[in-house]
């Protein structure tokens, strides 16, 4: 969680400086549920993201260095600096991909769901999306899809109240995402997001269940951004009022709760920890910035593999 | 060899193809029902098992989605819609996922994926269940398009698609499923982005396109008749197409028409005819005609229908306009 927060605070400071170009949507204050999530997975399992995927790629072990590279364009970015921050992917660590159309891999994911189901695979797809994606009609042909075929996979809304600038409330009458796989036939909870060990708990035991062959979950997990939709400051930035949630939402800093809860079990010194973060940052930013940029000669290549 | 129709070449293919590969398999909509697809798939859930021919729920958006997540997991799939209408549906993970997945990421991986549509146009059914579509996939950078008219092709160009790792949109059209001819009975491929000459003449060029291909060869042989032989090229696919057949073929004959079975603005034709226009513009002794359907959604009554699609003549007549046969060109008008 602190790799993810730093991660972004790195990112956002290259947003604010102009270093970075790209749309970059942070996670800050989300992180609880990238990181319980993937800590519930082993590394044959895929996880497919969206627009604001920073930390579902490197919870489940995607480099730092690939993601400021991409962020910033360059060649040794995870995606060859063609997708930027809101395509990451490391196959290798079970990351096919990540995409900004609302939804747009929810389906994918189900596609790689029946794929390990076709062949026999104890292995497990997990689908992460905001609470947007509940307005999209394919999240819930998926639901039905999933849950007709039994496949093993993951639904993991993550659920901070605001899609853009619109508050739930201005895009939902009843505060019931919970029940989203209900009417489908898939096992749906809500989860305390901003919590990592209840995010953990529920992903297992999902993550459990797909691979006995009962099919899919569905899991609400309640969060808020700290930050903006897109770039490092806050709504209030570019005239989107809130509701003066945030000071709320601080104070339930998912970072902080784990701390405190590790504190309570042991005298861990979390000091060693925090400066391995830091130096990683350091490096990883050093080597993405030193990367070359992409020839513009060879931007027509990969249409299609040959 | 042997004589099959178009429709068994289509089923051959997708039985050798599975039997063949673990990794192919079928997902859409109408594949239990005995008559959904034409024939086209008759029985493969018997002889494959349903785990591996899924007739899926109408949710042409998610089950396609599914397909090219199924593609990026190591699968083959093949995923049918029995009309090409109902496509459009599912936009998002043709265009947006599938064609782009490749380029979006450098190369690392990529959609080994196959988009049956079905073109089911004439008998009545009116402007949702008989659209010709194939130029707004054309357009696409990263999705190929092929559209079969024989039978051999039927066969050959499913089996090309299934083995390429892009993904491909494969468009066959319920008009040309009787249609009879020879069929390899080993697993055949037909090069994707490669035209066949169907037959060669001097006197004027015509570039068909899926069962316009088979009306040049109606309309060639009329016109064989009148003296002017006519060099018939079927061009199979649609994207990449192959330019350099057609355009060795338009500066031999020195006069084209482009048989298209869409509609006419912004057209398959239209693109060809453009690049036949910049590239042979000073081999060319006529304005290149094209013969389409009139800009218009497809109407349902038989009398309607009828008016709507076009047959040899309108080929004939293109070819008289093209070689300045006004006299001829007046008197059918």
């Amino acid at each position: 969680m602190l790799r993810i927060r730093k991660g972004e605070e790195a990112i956002a400071q290259m947003s604010e400086s102009g270093e970075a170009r790209c749309p970059c949507h942070l996670s800050i204050g989300q992180e609880a549920i990238a990181a319980g999530v993937c800590a519930a997975l082993g590394a044959e399992d895929t996880i497919w993201g969206g627009h604001r995927s920073h930390g579902h790629y490197l919870a489940k072990g995607g480099s730092l260095e690939g993601l400021f590279a991409e962020v910033l364009g360059k060649t040794t970015g995870c995606a060859g600096g063609r997708g930027g921050s809101m395509h990451l992917m490391d196959t290798e660590q079970g990351i096919p991909g990540t995409v900004p159309i609302v939804a747009g891999t929810v389906p994918l994911a189900a596609g790689s769901a029946l794929a390990y189901k076709l062949r026999h695979e104890a292995r497990v797809a997990v689908a992460f999306f905001g609470d947007g994606a509940l307005e999209e009609g394919s999240v819930h042909e998926t639901l039905n899809l999933a849950a007709l075929y039994r496949l093993p996979m993951i639904f993991v809304c993550e659920n901070n109240l605001y899609s853009s600038h619109l508050h739930w409330t201005e895009r939902r009458v009843a505060d019931n995402l919970d029940q989203a796989g209900v009417f489908h036939s898939v096992p749906s909870q809500r989860v305390d997001g901003n919590q990592v060990e209840a995010v953990y708990n529920a992903a297992r035991e999902a993550a459990v269940r797909a691979r006995l062959g009962a099919g899919p979950s569905f899991l609400e997990c309640r969060t808020f951004r700290w930050r903006g939709h897109v770039g490092p400051g806050s709504d209030e930035d570019v005239g989107v009022e809130r509701r003066g949630e945030l000071a709320e939402w601080l104070a339930r800093d998912p970072i902080e709760r784990a701390e405190q809860e590790l504190a309570m079990m042991s005298a861990i010194d979390l000091e060693p920890h925090r400066a391995a973060i830091d130096e990683e940052i350091g490096r990883a930013l050093e080597a993405a910035r030193r990367a070359a940029a992409p020839d513009p000669q060879r931007a027509g290549e990969y249409v299609c593999v040959l | 060899m042997r004589t099959l129709t178009y429709v068994a070449a289509i089923r051959e293919a997708h039985a050798q193809a599975m039997a063949a590969d673990r990794r192919v398999f079928l997902i859409g909509q109408g594949l239990w029902s005995p008559w959904y697809a034409g024939g086209s798939l008759e029985d493969l859930d018997r002889e494959f098992g349903r785990e591996r021919v899924l007739d899926s729920p109408v949710s042409e958006n998610a089950v396609t989605g599914m397909a090219v997540g199924a593609a990026l997991a190591g699968m083959r799939p093949i995923v049918f819609h029995p009309r090409l209408d109902f496509l459009l549906l599912a936009m998002d993970p043709v265009i947006n996922q599938a064609a782009n997945w490749s380029y979006l990421f450098a190369g690392q991986a990529s959609v080994p994926l196959v988009i049956r549509a079905v073109i089911n146009r004439g008998g009545e059914q009116g402007a949702q269940h008989s659209q010709a579509l194939h130029a707004m996939f054309m357009h696409v950078p990263g999705l190929k398009t092929v559209m079969p008219a024989t039978p051999a092709d039927a066969k050959g160009l499913l089996l090309a698609a299934i083995d390429d790792p892009n993904p491909v949109l494969y468009i066959d059209d319920r008009w040309l499923y009787a249609q009879t001819g020879l069929v390899p009975e080993e697993m055949c491929r037909t090069p994707i982005g490669e035209a066949a000459v169907r037959r060669i003449g001097s006197d004027v060029t015509i570039v068909g396109i899926s069962w316009m291909a088979a009306l040049a060869l109606e309309a060639a042989e009329l016109l064989a008749n009148q003296g002017i032989e006519a060099e018939v090229i079927d061009l199979r696919s649609l994207k990449p197409w192959d330019q350099s057949r057609v355009l060795e073929s338009a500066r031999k004959t020195r006069h084209v028409i482009v048989a298209d079975p869409g509609w006419r603005t912004g057209g398959a034709s239209a693109e060809i005819a453009a690049t036949i226009a910049a590239e042979a513009f000073h081999d060319l002794d006529a304005p290149i005609e094209r013969v389409t359907l009139p800009d218009t959604p497809a109407p349902t009554s038989r009398a309607e229908e009828q008016a709507y699609y076009p047959r040899p003549a309108a080929i004939v007549e293109a070819v008289w306009r093209a070689l300045g046969r006004q006299d001829q060109a007046e008197a059918a008008a």
